[in-house]
């Protein structure tokens, strides 16, 4: 096997590889999104004076900061597709495998965002609740317009860096057989018998993509500074 | 306007406030002074419900602020309250932090609220400032913009916390000459503050407390002009306080 060889399979691979990291992306993109407002709102759950509603946040969150991802994952794919199916009305012909999956990161990621954005809410001066409620805002619109802004705001670089190890759990997506970048490239492996190679390269890839992603975040927090608090 | 019955308060075991009562007129400006840990913000933040009474009550006219049929929110939008740090809304533009009240709580229109925005900016000398943002004003602009925020809701009453504590010395003044300017327009005030010469200026009662009870509630002219007959704890606070 050259060098050659390998660029040749590769070019020949090339649409499916990339097939591959639409799919990975897609996930990251809506377990980003969807976690972090379902973490947003878990985050208020668990700042809530009505304690049921804390009790449930904090114990969805113990629970699933406790087992690993990848049996989220399984366990979803095995014992809840017809409940996603009729949840959100899919339709028989999507795959199914990559809604359970989207579902799963969206939920798990869930409980690593409602953590981060909470301690960004508790960093937000109680002083600032005070003066929307002295305005009339109930503490739910206090909540939403004044004091979540300024506490994701604060948490953008911890919540994009959640992100970016989440693009590469994404690879556990293999264990439900949905080809996604790190998959499609382990199927060419066994295809074209150079497993070592495509491995290698499929590291690389996710490498390359996190480090560029980690300098957007640095980038985004030395140049973008927003107006600091007064 | 503001009726304060036999309000007691405490934290835990520590008691804040014991059975402390006033009230506050229409047009009329009370100026609440004392030591620190003497419970004037304290006081001030139960007028419009920031911080719950264990016992008593308190009216704004006529609507009690402890019972829980009130609507609270509704309240306070009616009630306009200035901080001891201005608590701007970082994230927002001043003229923004002016509106956004108006618009989400009282439902009027942007356009509506921008014109009233900006009358009010204009009103504490702040107009060319309504695109800035909060940390680009110094203390004592930041402050100004508060009141204007407040002042846009079309409050019935204003309630002032230490406006001029957490201010340079030489911002003082621009914004204590706000206050007074809304004094003698007649606006309603109860102010928390240490500043003597605004209280001799515009108020009409001083109300002085110490250790969680209100111990002197009187004219100006008495509190200020008769000082032997203050207590000795309030003789004691003005000879320190009024010797510079």
């Amino acid at each position: 096997m050259t060098v050659i060889d390998l660029f040749s399979d590769l070019a020949r691979s090339l649409p499916s590889l990339a097939a591959g990291m639409v799919t990975s992306l897609k996930i990251t993109a809506v377990a980003v999104v969807f976690g972090i407002i379902w973490g947003a709102v878990l985050a208020i759950m668990r700042l809530s004076s009505v304690k049921p509603l804390a009790w449930f946040a904090q114990g969805y969150v113990t629970l699933l900061r406790s087992i690993p991802l990848i049996m989220v994952l399984l366990w979803f794919f095995l014992m809840v597709p017809q409940l996603i199916q009729s949840l959100f009305g899919v339709s028989p012909r999507t795959d199914i495998r990559l809604v359970s999956a989207m579902v799963a990161y969206s939920l798990f990621e869930a409980a690593y965002y409602s953590e981060i954005i909470r301690a960004g809410i508790q960093a937000v001066s109680r002083g600032q609740l005070s003066a929307a409620n002295a305005l009339g805002m109930p503490y739910l619109m206090a909540m939403r317009l004044i004091v979540l802004p300024q506490a994701l705001r604060a948490t953008i670089p911890a919540l994009l860096t959640q992100g970016i190890v989440l693009f590469q759990d994404t690879s556990l997506v293999y264990v439900i057989g949905l080809a996604d970048f790190f998959r499609s490239a382990k199927n060419i492996a066994d295809r074209d018998g150079n497993t070592v190679e495509m491995i290698l390269f499929a590291g690389g890839v996710y490498l390359v993509i996190s480090l560029l992603a980690s300098a957007g975040v640095r980038a985004l927090q030395t140049g973008g500074k927003y107006v600091k608090v007064g | 306007m503001i009726e304060v019955c036999n309000v007691s308060k405490q934290y835990g075991s520590f008691q804040v406030l014991t059975d402390c009562s006033t009230d506050v007129a229409k047009g009329e400006v009370v100026v609440v002074c004392g030591p620190s840990g003497s419970g004037k913000s304290t006081l001030i933040k139960t007028i419009n419900g920031l911080e719950p009474v264990n016992k008593g009550d308190i009216r704004i006219n006529g609507t009690s602020v402890c019972s829980p049929k009130t609507n609270l929110s509704q309240l306070r939008s009616k009630v306009g309250m200035v901080f001891q740090n201005f608590e701007l809304f970082p994230h927002l533009s001043i003229i923004d932090n002016l509106t956004i009240a108006q618009i989400k709580v009282l439902g009027r229109k942007r356009n509506e609220a921008e014109d009233k925005g900006r009358m009010y900016l204009d009103r504490v000398g702040l107009k060319d400032q309504a695109a800035k943002y909060p940390a680009q004003l110094s203390g004592g602009q930041q402050q100004r913009a508060a009141i204007a925020r407040a002042l846009s809701m079309d409050p019935i009453c204003m309630l002032f916390d230490e406006p001029t504590s957490a201010l340079d010395p030489e911002m003082v003044n621009e914004v204590l000459d706000v206050m007074v300017q809304l004094a003698r327009e007649g606006t309603t005030m109860m102010c928390v503050t240490h500043e003597m010469g605004f209280a001799r200026k515009v108020a009409d009662r001083v109300i002085f407390m110490d250790g969680g009870k209100i111990i002197e509630d009187t004219s100006k002219d008495e509190f200020f002009g008769n000082i032997d007959a203050r207590t000795d704890r309030a003789k004691q606070f003005l000879s320190r306080i009024l010797q510079h």
